[in-house]
């Protein structure tokens, strides 16, 4: 059977009882994703344009189970992770599968103006907002098919709402956790409206327990207000059994500064899709990439800004060391509609092939269609520079650690421009391990990860 | 002040000097492709069963493809029964002497600036010359035969030359390898073959010059350049077709083999009829051209200046087989109105040590789209591999598009590939720094494009590098040169 009918088979099989545990809002969008679904009729494949190097139809083949019912899995949060990162100081939250799970530090010491609940409790106490946006700002013609698959399964999921210039002062920490005993699909949705002239950081922390192949299929939908100012850090600290298709739509109005970070530290098999639309003069944008692999994980990253008006900036970093018989793919690009003037774009995918068999893909574009911008775009890949190697171990420098400095050091302006006091310290202490092959734990988080 | 005089320019410039049509008697075959039409052809050609065959294998496997969308052209539905896949210009004194050429179509060739008649001919360069289907004429064969260099037309040299044609003959690209490549193979008229023994440094220029004529046909030449051991040649590439409201399709093929040491040059000023203002006709200019060091330490370099066609999808590639071997490609793509250009090149790394150079430079005008779409592709075995791409657009009025799709394919740890591109207008720095001395905005804006697209323009043959520099100016015209 073909992939994509299964789940369609399986919604058509339990439409009831899917809209019976989710929000309205939510149930309304299910009728317009069902069909273009079966419009479209499958995944995409490996070697379609976009998808040259992941097929989409083979990261969602496995027969996962889809939590409709909402069972329970019961997971003590405070007992798995205790972690965060240590050194920031964060509102701490957290998402177990895909289910919002409220934490005392989230409840009791939110400033004002700042709300993190439940997707589906916010489209019942916010209809108005959650009605506004939901579902309205993901749009793509190309990661059609998982956005409506995500669309049509979405019951859970949560929503962040940051009023009219309301400046959180500290960064908000939601930590994702996939835990299931069978293999298990998780829908998650997260709605982030930051109002005119707000400002907030936000780090999503993926981690998964345990053996169990899971999928986690993700869409975020980001509104940024007039003159807000929104830091969004998305990490992945996951299992060589997890699979992963993020996608992150974002619009930016007026004046508006948006900063992402997506970080791929560990995982199996991932797709990440940004998509930026600048709908308001003199926005800013800035989307970083870092991805490190190696056994046989597979980070595929795929952005797509757009400027659509006058005076906008954006600027687009994405790296990736790639080890073992790791494989990389980047694809990106910038947009310059037809009368949006004085942009620029700027673009930059650098990569490193640490062994023999690593592979990495690069397709950086650019489609202008105004005469008055600046925009470039450049991509290399290649190796250790040899003669730094060389220098380092004429000095005594073991080779493993002389090439564990280098690959830190190449990832560095990424991390640094992280953005969330105390995060890109910790980051430095993760990459540092991650390339020494050592655990993946923070501190004091007992949901190890094997390297 | 300074767009609005570059916004002039893209409006300008319509005076296509190739537009005229040459009245002459033109045997040309009934519309339609069918297996018929492939055997009438390869009859009126007088070919061997095998060339016979090659033709039927490449139109049964052509039926059973879809043309390719992926480009990012905006091509209109083409009837291919609506075109006429032979057209040769028939000789109006029958008793004239064998080798000779009808006055009228040497007058033509003369008015392109390509002298056939044996006073005239240019010194330093030899020409086959093509119009419609058939090769009319071959200057300075002789000469070149001397050194063993033998430069035709494929027709001719599947009746002299059958085992050296039967080796080569689609071994670069095959008639599987994309639709307008099956097109071709099935139903291909004349082109050049050229093929430069073991040793030999070719003493002039080779030159092909291809001229659409007959009204409601195609062009479907077949390029072979093959060059044997430490050989050298250098082969330029000239066409231009005259002004209808019709479009006209042109789908070619160009194969190239560099063996051992051997170097090729490849050099196009593509100037076919690019539509008038409005997009009105215009060639369709869907081409192959791909060539394969096979020797190690061989080297082909591509250079082209596309000013032409209404609608260009060409990637002239480089598989890099031999060890050692070396692929550049530098090209200048230029569009204005409402042309539209998906133009780039394909290096593929297989062999070790092999290097390739990418340089494309892009000028969009009017309401024009140019892309420059290119892939580097470093395969597993392949160490020490070294790219290097540089890829600029310049825009020229604020309704054109400039894009860049590069695709970049590491598989070596070893390899450094390395991509830039830019896209920009011409800035108001550079233009007020002209201005300020003294130069008008139009000569200034004349003079920053030519210095834009030098780099590639150094490339060409000093013969061609005139005319292109000239071409370059005649198209943007009002504001360049």
């Amino acid at each position: 059977m073909n992939t994509l009918d299964q789940y369609i088979e399986l919604y058509e099989s339990s439409e009831a009882v899917v809209n019976a545990n989710s929000a309205e809002v939510l149930n309304a969008a299910r009728c317009g994703a069902l069909e273009r679904l079966k419009t479209i009729g499958r995944f995409p494949e490996k070697g379609d344009e976009g998808y040259e190097k992941i097929s989409v139809n083979d990261m969602f083949a496995p027969d996962y189970g889809v939590n409709v019912a909402r069972v329970n899995i019961p997971i003590d949060i405070a007992e798995v992770f205790r972690c965060g990162v240590t050194t920031a100081s964060t509102w701490l939250g957290a998402v177990a599968n895909d289910r919002f799970v409220p934490t005392e530090s989230l409840l009791r010491n939110l400033p004002e103006g700042v709300t993190v609940t439940s997707l589906a409790k916010a489209a019942v106490s916010y209809p108005e907002i959650v009605g506004r946006y939901y579902n309205r700002i993901a749009a793509t013609d190309r990661g059609e098919v998982p956005l409506a698959l995500n669309t049509l399964f979405a019951q859970e999921g949560i929503f962040i709402h940051i009023a009219k210039g309301v400046k959180a002062g500290k960064a908000m920490q939601i930590v994702n956790l996939l835990s299931s005993p069978v293999p298990m699909m998780s829908v998650r949705r997260v709605l982030i409206v930051a109002e005119e002239m707000s400002e907030i950081s936000i780090l999503f922390c993926d981690h998964s327990r345990g053996n169990i192949s899971c999928l986690s299929s993700q869409v975020i939908e980001v509104s940024v207000g007039a003159g807000a100012k929104l830091n969004i850090c998305d990490m992945e600290e996951s299992s060589a059994q997890t699979s992963r298709f993020s996608q992150f739509f974002a619009v930016q109005q007026e004046g508006s500064e948006l900063k992402v970070n997506g970080l791929t530290l560990l995982n199996g098999v991932t797709r990440n899709e940004y998509y930026i639309s600048q709908m308001g003069g003199g926005a800013v944008t800035s989307l970083d990439g870092m991805a490190i692999g190696n056994g046989e994980q597979h980070i595929d990253n795929y952005s797509d800004m757009k400027h659509c008006c006058d005076h906008g900036r954006s600027s687009q970093l994405f790296k990736y060391v790639l080890d073992g018989k790791a494989s990389g793919a980047f694809e990106g690009s910038i947009t310059v509609e037809s009368g949006a003037r004085f942009n620029e774009a700027y673009q930059s995918n650098r990569n490193i092939l640490a062994s023999h068999d690593a592979r990495m893909h690069s397709k950086p574009q650019l489609l202008i269609y105004n005469d008055d911008v600046k925009c470039s775009h450049g991509a290399t890949t290649g190796q250790l520079d040899q003669n730094a190697l060389f220098y380092m171990r004429q000095r005594g420098l073991p080779l493993v650690e002389a090439r564990t400095m280098l690959m830190q050091a190449f990832m560095m302006d990424v991390i640094d421009n992280v953005g969330i006091d105390g995060l890109s310290e910790r980051l430095r202490h993760l990459v540092e391990r991650r390339f020494k092959g050592e655990e993946m734990m923070c501190a004091e988080c007992n949901a190890k990860h094997g390297v | 002040m300074g767009n609005e005089i570059i916004d002039d320019v893209a409006r300008e410039g319509d005076d296509y000097k190739y537009g005229f049509v040459t009245e002459i008697d033109t045997d040309i075959i009934p519309v339609g492709l069918s297996e018929d039409v492939v055997r009438l052809i390869s009859a009126k050609k007088e070919e061997p069963e095998w060339l016979l065959e090659f033709r039927l294998k490449a139109f049964r496997h052509w039926q059973t493809l879809e043309m390719p969308r992926w480009a990012h052209l905006t091509i209109p539905e083409i009837d291919y029964q609506a075109i006429s896949y032979y057209a040769a210009p028939r000789t109006r004194d029958k008793a004239k002497e064998p080798g000779e050429v009808d006055p009228e179509l040497l007058e033509t060739f003369d008015k392109l600036g390509i002298p056939l008649a044996e006073r005239n001919q240019l010194a330093g360069m030899a020409v086959d010359a093509v119009m419609d289907s058939v090769s009319v004429k071959t200057t300075h064969r002789e000469k070149l035969a001397s050194m063993g260099v033998i430069f035709c037309s494929i027709s001719e040299a599947v009746k002299d030359y059958p085992d050296l044609v039967k080796k080569y003959l689609g071994s670069v690209v095959g008639y599987r390898d994309n639709f307008f490549a099956a097109l071709n193979s099935a139903v291909f008229s004349d082109g050049s073959f050229v093929y430069i023994p073991k040793g030999v440094r070719c003493p002039m220029e080779l030159s092909t010059y291809f001229r659409i004529n007959a009204m409601g046909t195609g062009q479907f030449e077949r390029t072979l350049i093959v060059a044997d051991d430490d050989a050298y040649v250098s082969y330029l590439e000239g066409c231009t077709a005259p002004m209808r409201d019709e479009n006209q399709l042109h789908a070619a093929i160009v194969e190239i083999v560099v063996e051992d040491r051997a170097e090729v040059k490849y050099s196009t000023v593509q100037n076919w009829y690019a539509g008038d203002r409005e997009g009105r006709g215009g060639v369709y200019n869907f081409v192959t051209k791909r060539g394969l060091c096979r020797g190690v330490k061989s080297k082909l370099s591509w250079t082209q200046v596309e000013t032409g066609s209404a609608i260009t999808w060409k990637y002239p590639s480089c598989v890099l087989v031999g060890d050692g071997s070396v692929g550049e490609f530098y090209s200048v793509a230029v569009t204005r109105n409402r042309q539209q250009a998906d133009t780039g090149t394909k290096m593929i790394h297989v062999g070790n040590d092999t290097r390739s150079t990418i340089v494309s430079k892009g000028i969009s005008a009017g309401r024009s789209e140019n892309s420059y779409r290119g892939l580097v592709k470093v395969a597993p075995g392949a160490t020490g591999c070294r790219n290097y791409t540089q890829c600029d657009s310049l825009l020229l009025g604020s309704q054109c598009g400039a894009h860049t799709f590069p695709y970049i394919d590491v598989m070596n740890d070893t390899a450094i590939v390395e991509h830039e591109a830019t896209t920009s207008k011409i800035s108001e720095e550079q233009l007020f720094y002209c201005n300020q001395r003294g130069i008008p905005t139009e000569e200034a804006v004349g003079l920053i494009v030519n210095g834009y697209a030098k780099e590639v323009m150094n490339k060409l043959p000093m013969e061609f590098a005139v005319e292109a520099q000239r071409l370059l100016s005649v198209t943007l015209e009002g504001s360049v040169g």
